[in-house]
């Protein structure tokens, strides 16, 4: 499925998520199913949450109770494979890499988008962050109802 | 005859970094390259580099570019030949270069030929019509030159530069109507490939270009879709209105200037093409000029930094300078290479060079 059409199984994506008493609080979504010769995600955590080794070409595992959910690994991932999830009550809260214009903006309603590049639902904008050091990559917190945790990741402008 | 102890051609990711190692090792280096610009490729990728520290991983290809020109450009032992061609190369190590209307031709002690790769091309009816392009060439005008392409475009190849470009293509506004891929699979990684389907292009595998359709520039492209064996499927054909094609069904390694001086080549699929044949210090059959980068081998930037630096290395030795950190830079750079061709995607890479090495013995 994923070497056909670039979308990954829903094994695959359950496989990435802790249970959900870990999502009371922040958590990284590491969406990296292949070994690729990559560790800028395991680099850039400062609280050495996530693991690559020595070898450079496996995939990263999460240390759930290290992650913070501080979102630094989400612009540091090149392959953007990285959000960071929340529940929060009935909302799933979500921090995703954007690198599109136009930028969204805190307050406005957007589409919420699955991993087959389908409308899912309405996504809020809570927080755009650009910074310096996410070198012109967005990380934008944006909340949709939690049933679409497990097949929300993006976000898309309403046409 | 104007003379250097190395003359590296290519200032692309490779050069630039054999020139670095080499300059720093206290060798004369004249870094020749045929664009305004240095840094080959690197100049166009706006994406972030994958990899690790040692290959500036989540660093974007031009600033990884502007780190390499940086670190030779101001450096005494280094001179820079811009928008200058080679156009000759010699077994006596002479080195013709074109440059503004100016044939000149310099004698070298070492050469090192870093000249990179070209593109391959796919030949379907109609593949001359203005409007189909190749990857590069969508890259140099979009993001070197800010002009679009086409508004509505299909992308054929599913490789990381297919999928690296429709990406940047749909970051430039312009509608990828699709990826396709001969292959049952998808060629580039995976993290590419979901980054542009959950933007909605559809990928579509065992299927080919068939023809192009218009008459003074490209209206349409027709699909088909392909068996098992690579044969179209009759009946499977689909005609999709486009003004753009863009074609990044891999790369070939430059050897010609290699092929100039009767230098070893051999056609190893898996590296991409004709290769020289190289020795461990990247020194082909020619005595005294050496290669690396692309054109010994199709790779990711990533590899070609790493093969320059150690390429830069042996050289300098080869002149009797050692830098002076020889040692250690060495064990890194050849502990980093073999770590990025360690993993599923390293290993054609690997096979590649032991075909390579195999025929050295006999050749």
């Amino acid at each position: 499925m994923l070497n056909k059409t670039g979308i990954p199984t829903k094994d695959q994506v359950l496989s990435r998520f802790p249970d959900r008493k870990a999502l009371i609080k922040p958590k990284a979504i590491l969406e990296c199913y292949e070994d690729i010769p990559c560790n800028p995600c395991s680099t850039s955590c400062p609280f050495d949450a996530i693991e690559i080794g020595e070898n450079i070409n496996v995939q990263p595992k999460l240390h759930t109770d290290l992650c913070t959910g501080c979102a630094v690994c989400v612009p540091s991932c090149p392959g953007l494979a990285i959000v960071i999830a929340q529940i929060k009550g009935d909302r799933a809260v979500f921090k995703i890499p954007y690198e599109f214009l136009p930028m969204p903006e805190k307050g406005q309603v957007w589409d919420g988008v699955n991993r087959s590049g389908e409308v899912i639902c309405d996504a809020l904008i809570e927080h755009v962050a650009i910074t310096s050091k996410t070198d012109h990559t967005a990380v934008v917190t944006a909340s949709v109802p939690v049933e679409f945790i497990y097949d929300f990741v993006t976000v898309r402008v309403k046409q | 005859m104007k003379h250097h102890e190395l003359i590296i051609i290519g200032g692309g990711p490779s050069g630039l970094c054999a020139a670095k190692m080499a300059a720093e090792a206290g060798v004369k280096v004249l870094i020749v390259d045929r664009s305004p610009q240095l840094g080959g490729q690197l100049t166009k990728q706006t994406h972030k580099f994958f990899g690790s520290k040692a290959q500036y991983a989540k660093t974007r290809g031009f600033d990884i570019a502007k780190i390499l020109i940086d670190q030779v450009i101001h450096h005494p032992n280094v001179t820079i030949l811009q928008e200058a061609t080679v156009v000759g190369l010699y077994p006596d190590k002479v080195v013709t270069v074109y440059q503004h209307d100016t044939y000149t031709r310099y004698q070298a002690d070492k050469v090192i030929v870093a000249t990179g790769a070209s593109e391959k091309f796919l030949a379907f009816e109609n593949n001359d019509l203005p409007g189909i392009y190749g990857a590069g060439a969508v890259q140099t005008l979009m993001n070197l030159y800010g002009v679009l392409p086409g508004q509505d475009i299909i992308m054929v190849g599913s490789g990381n530069i297919g999928l690296i470009v429709s990406y940047q293509l749909l970051q430039a506004g312009v509608h990828v109507k699709g990826i396709v891929e001969a292959a049952p699979t998808i060629g580039g990684y995976k993290v590419h490939a979901s980054k542009i389907r959950r933007l909605g292009v559809p990928i579509f595998t065992s299927t080919t270009v068939q023809r192009a359709v218009g008459s003074t520039h490209l209206e349409a492209v027709e699909l088909v879709k392909l068996d098992a064996k690579w044969q179209p499927l009759p009946g499977t054909e689909q005609i999709i209105p486009i003004d753009a094609l863009c074609i990044s069904v891999g790369l070939s390694p430059m050897h010609q200037l290699l092929s100039m001086v009767n230098a070893k080549t051999k056609y190893i699929n898996e590296l991409g093409g004709f290769v020289p044949i190289i020795d461990d210090h990247h020194q082909t059959t020619q005595e005294g000029i050496f290669a690396c980068g692309d054109a010994v081998g199709i790779e990711e930037a990533s590899s070609a930094m790493m093969e320059g630096y150690l390429t830069g290395l042996y050289v300098a030795e080869h002149l009797g300078k050692s830098h002076p950190e020889s040692h250690a830079l060495k064990e890194k750079y050849e502990h980093e290479l073999d770590m990025l061709r360690n993993g599923p995607f390293g290993i054609k890479t690997k096979i590649g060079l032991e075909k390579l090495r195999k025929d050295d013995i006999h050749a």
